[in-house]
């Protein structure tokens, strides 16, 4: 069966988005085969620097020739609508038979050369594919990410003829720009066209390229006694690089090895894609590196390995420029220097920032066990490394040089532990700190970002999320989860968002008093400015805006919690637990993210025992009992008294409820979640009974069985609201 | 093929003779401070408008942060950028390009040479275009740009641009480790064999020391407002019907000098750099839209 090949050859196409286009490339020619009645025996794609190939096997000539069965008009339908469907169809009214009083055309369709429609389908691809980001170039209107400048497409070894945009198809295609006779080569099919690449130095596959490099920097080692540090990301990156990839040694100059090794990888890989190499069992690393190379080349690469070693030299002799140059200056300058480093224009300054979570690490560090000094002092020294040189040329390595700093200064350790990690968690991925002071610095940060942020109203929406709010957030929970620490999130977020806010607001007050300067001639103008000031001094607290200001952090802190719940779902739904019972629990209005998680374990577990289901299987009659009879009028109010001796559903319930009322409250003031639905559990049997055998409207009786159910739910909501339980 | 060449000078001259023969105009530096080749008007206004240009110069570039007082064998506050710009771009630029790095001695089975990507874009005059950081055995030897806006307009046809570090690269070419121990000109010159340091070593020192401490950052502050105001009115002048845009656009450079100048001096916080680069944007976006004006109505 015939074979379809397709290359497209353009300039080089960035590493990070070969994988990604192999894999549009087959789905989209899968698409397109399949909507013409094609399913190719076999079809894969490849990328690689300078192409994107595609292989088809098993496709026929030409399509299967197609009965299709046409509706027209009924019979005795006017002419008006049998004139339509003849031109609709491009037919005559000869060619029609009638059957069951309809018109029905049997239309033979010839199927189409499958040239025809691979020539439809290249097109289409090539002006329809979805690259990140692509270009037109020279007087064209062509899209592609690079300039396109080939394409070889043959089906059965026959070129497949079209031309886009000035684009001949043909069979030809070529090889390593540098290596071989570098001459463009005819493939006629796909085993012309590997081994012709062969032939000419350059391998398809990427998998292969990644074992041709993985293999050589093994060889390259073994030699020399080292170990390769293996990076999967940058294996993938340096094999989208090379169509010939060449793992070449080079030697890096052993003085640098006193510089952090974050600040070497960093460089190596970041700058210059290198893989860093140690002596097997040494956790250090080697002063050498391996570069991938593009070409075998004819001195056998040492000039490449020389060239290469001297650019890291030159890397690491600015690195240790930056470092020399940062202890010379240290800590104090550099905190001088936050003074005059905007954080955000309507926030003011990193010193104001710093000030904010100085007074925040301070409140907190008592709530997680760290000093309170020591958590002031690192805070305050947290973001002094912004200004150094050394993040100032690799802004990724913030915290850790500061951390680095700390210690070459001589300062506390649980201080420059605190200055290092305060960043983390980074991500889902990263760790989260641990250390007390850590803790607190690591927390004042993000609560301070968080608030600062709602406080100028740029909060996230929808999948904007500019300042990595949902990250910070996130952040804080796991920091207080892992921890354990007791924070009420509530109070804590209000003296973030507070002194943020007024931050926030003697900015607005200056710029509203600039105006006021400033010549205005227009009324609007004068408005506008009389409006800012006023609302500036408001917010700010002053004289008779006090109240207004307690008002809006009221409302601001309550937005800030209902932003954690929502991040506190998503942690606890990727654990598995269902969003629902943390709404349940939510519904208390308790901010202790321990407390609450702990109701939300314990709460789960009930709900699966037969006790829990039935309970909140009675919960919810109980409660709809109450809502009907609530909509009636208001329902009654006090404590139940004691029904009569002879209904034994009643007395059931209402002893039920007495002896349930003092453990039920010590449990809870013991945190014994558990212990507390247990203590629930055993009103399922009562409940049950209750709304099995009594009849609650009873005329007589009424208001005191409604104030029995009314003390049912007023029992259980002690634990959670179990009307926001699904199910 | 000619020799290759043995000099800073010379290896100038080489590349002058490449992009001549290849059809480009050989032009001169701009004479305002720049921080890139590619200010200079020959290629952010020239890339616009329909009209062909094909153009090759060597640009001083200032890049007042880069400053290392002579001591770092690499870096300057002051270097070269060969700079090429071909508009439309040929489609054998690539070829073309490969074909100036052997003009000047590289040979291209011995060194390994990588086009890797880099997406250019240089927001203080609303400009990007997707292409290349070219790599010579692991250095940056030239940025290779299919420019797709300048000045927030679209570049059609699209100018293809070519940016050497001319310092680096004859680092390399010659073997040499220490920028201010290349050769500056011919060493059997009858005159006597300079060095780039020579020539260079003095005013790297002051004009480092000058960057990060000389001058009073109110002072730059002050000028840059100044620039600022006058753009739009140089901007609203015209002699003969024809908008004074090249000296509104000096003035953008200027400008944008003193932006580099202050942030050198670390008095730029990285929040405020976003609205002082969007200020010379705006700036540089006025100047653009005008010459597109006055080119298509030529």
């Amino acid at each position: 069966m015939p074979q379809l090949l397709l290359e497209l050859f353009s300039e080089e196409i960035p590493a990070r988005m070969q994988g990604q286009a192999a894999k549009d490339l087959e789905r989209m020619a899968r698409d397109h085969l399949a909507a013409a009645g094609f399913l190719p025996e076999a079809l894969k794609t490849f990328a690689g620097p300078r192409r994107l190939t595609l292989v088809a096997e098993g496709l026929p000539l030409a399509q299967a020739d197609r009965k299709e069965e046409l509706k027209g008009p009924r019979v005795g339908a006017p002419q008006q609508a049998m004139d339509g469907f003849l031109r609709k169809a491009g037919l005559t009214q000869d060619q029609l038979v009638e059957q069951n009083g309809v018109w029905m055309a049997f239309v033979e369709k010839k199927g189409r050369p499958t040239a025809e429609i691979v020539a439809e389908m290249v097109e289409a691809i090539v002006r329809g594919f979805a690259w990140p980001k692509s270009m037109t170039w020279g007087t064209g209107k062509l899209r592609w990410v690079r300039p396109l400048k080939r394409i070889l497409c043959v089906l059965d070894r026959e070129v497949v003829p079209f031309s886009i945009d000035g684009i001949e198809s043909g069979d030809v295609t070529e090889g390593h720009r540098f290596m071989g006779d570098a001459k463009p080569f005819v493939a006629k099919d796909f085993d012309e066209y590997s081994a012709g690449l062969e032939a000419h130095y350059v391998v398809l596959d990427v998998e292969e390229r990644k074992e041709r490099i993985l293999e050589g920097c093994k060889t390259l080692c073994f030699a020399r006694h080292l170990e390769l540090v293996e990076d999967q990301g940058l294996l993938e990156e340096v094999a989208g690089l090379a169509e010939w990839p060449t793992p070449v040694l080079g030697d890096m100059d052993p003085s640098f090895l006193d510089l952090p090794p974050e600040v070497i990888r960093t460089s190596m890989r970041t700058h210059q894609k290198y893989f860093a190499v140690r002596k097997p069992g040494e956790a250090g690393l080697a002063p050498h590196f391996i570069t991938v190379a593009n070409i075998e080349a004819k001195d056998g690469g040492k000039v490449i390995a020389a060239g290469n070693a001297k650019v890291l030299s030159s890397r690491l002799a600015d690195a240790r420029f930056f470092w020399d140059e940062d202890v010379k200056t240290g800590f104090e300058p550099w905190l001088a220097k936050l003074d005059g480093v905007t954080f955000h224009a309507k926030l003011g300054t990193m010193k104001q920032r710093v000030d904010r979570i100085v007074a925040l690490a301070g409140e907190i560090a008592p709530l997680v066990g760290a000093d309170v000094e020591k958590a002031r002092e690192a805070a305050r020294l947290a973001k002094a490394d912004l200004t150094s040189q050394m993040v100032g040329e690799f802004p990724e390595l913030q915290g850790i040089m500061g951390g680095y700093y700390a210690r070459h200064f001589g300062l506390d350790g649980e201080v420059a532990a605190a200055v290092q990690d305060h960043y983390k968690p980074q991500g889902p991925s990263d760790a989260v700190p641990t250390a007390p002071v850590s803790v607190a610095v690591a927390l004042a940060d993000k609560l301070d970002t968080l608030t600062a942020f709602f406080a100028i109203n740029e909060k996230p929406t929808g999948s904007k999320d500019p300042y990595a709010l949902r990250r910070a957030a996130l952040g804080v929970i796991r920091s207080i989860l892992l921890s354990g620490a007791r924070v009420p999130l509530g109070l804590v977020l209000g003296v973030a968002w507070a002194q943020a806010r007024i931050d926030a607001a003697n900015i607005e007050k200056k710029i509203a008093q600039s105006l006021i300067g400033k010549s205005i001639s227009a009324a609007e103008n004068v408005r506008q400015s009389v409006e800012a000031v006023s609302s500036a001094f408001n917010d700010s607290g002053v004289g008779e805006g006090g109240e207004y200001f307690r008002d809006k952090l009221n409302s601001a802190v309550e937005e800030l919690l209902s932003f954690f719940a929502d991040r506190l779902k998503v942690t606890l739904k990727d654990q598995g637990k269902r969003h629902d019972l943390v709404d349940a629990v939510f519904a208390l209005g308790d901010d202790d993210l321990v407390r609450i998680v702990a109701r939300v374990e314990a709460l789960d577990g009930f709900l699966k025992t037969d006790d829990g289901k039935n309970l909140l299987a009675g919960y919810k009659r109980a409660s709809n009992i109450l809502k009907a009879e609530e909509k009636k009028g208001p329902l009654p109010e006090g404590q139940a008294e004691e029904p009569a001796a002879d209904s034994a559903a009643e007395v059931g319930l209402y002893q039920a409820l007495r002896l349930l009322d003092r453990p039920l409250k010590d449990a809870l003031a013991k945190e014994d979640f558990t212990g507390a639905m247990a203590q629930l559990a055993e009103l399922r049997g009562p409940v049950d009974a209750y709304l099995d055998g009594v009849f609650v409207n009873d005329p007589e009786h009424r208001d005191n069985r409604l104030k029995t159910l009314a003390a049912v739910r007023t029992a259980m909501g002690q634990v959670a609201d179990f009307g926001l339980v699904a199910g | 093929m000619p020799a290759a060449p043995k000099s800073f000078q010379s290896l100038i001259l080489t590349l002058h003779n490449y992009w001549s023969e290849k059809g480009c105009v050989i032009l001169q530096p701009h004479d305002v401070e720049v921080g890139a080749g590619t200010l200079h008007p020959a290629t952010v206004l020239r890339a616009l408008g329909p009209k062909p240009w094909n153009a090759a110069y060597v640009q001083p570039s200032r890049r007042p942060g880069d400053g290392r007082y002579g001591e770092n064998p690499n870096r300057l506050q002051h270097y070269y950028q060969y700079q090429v710009i071909l508009k439309p771009n040929p489609a054998n630029m690539q070829d073309l390009y490969l074909g100036s790095l052997e003009a000047i001695g590289l040979d291209l089975r011995t060194h390994d040479i990588r086009f890797v990507e880099d997406d250019w874009e240089n927001p203080t005059v609303g400009a990007w275009g997707l292409g290349w950081e070219v790599w010579c055995d692991g250095m940056e030897v030239s940025q290779y740009t299919y420019f797709q806006q300048v000045g927030g307009l679209d570049v059609n046809p699209v100018a293809g641009e070519l940016t050497y570090g001319l310092e680096r690269l004859a680092m390399y070419v010659f073997g040499v480790d220490n920028v201010y121990d290349l050769p500056f000109n011919d060493p059997d010159s009858p005159l006597g064999a300079l060095t780039y340091g020579d020539v260079f070593l003095a005013n790297e020192r002051q004009q480092s020391e000058a960057n990060f401490h000389g001058y009073d950052v109110s002072v730059l502050k002050q000028q840059f407002e100044q620039m600022e105001e006058q753009v739009p009115l140089m901007l609203a002048r015209s002699y003969k019907n024809e908008t004074l845009v090249l000296p509104a656009y000096d003035m953008v450079l200027k400008a944008s000098h003193l932006f580099n100048l202050m942030n050198a001096r670390g008095a730029i916080a990285v929040a405020e750099r976003a609205s002082y680069i969007g200020r010379i944007r705006d700036l540089c976006k006025m100047c653009a839209q005008k010459w597109v004006e006055l080119q298509e109505a030529a």
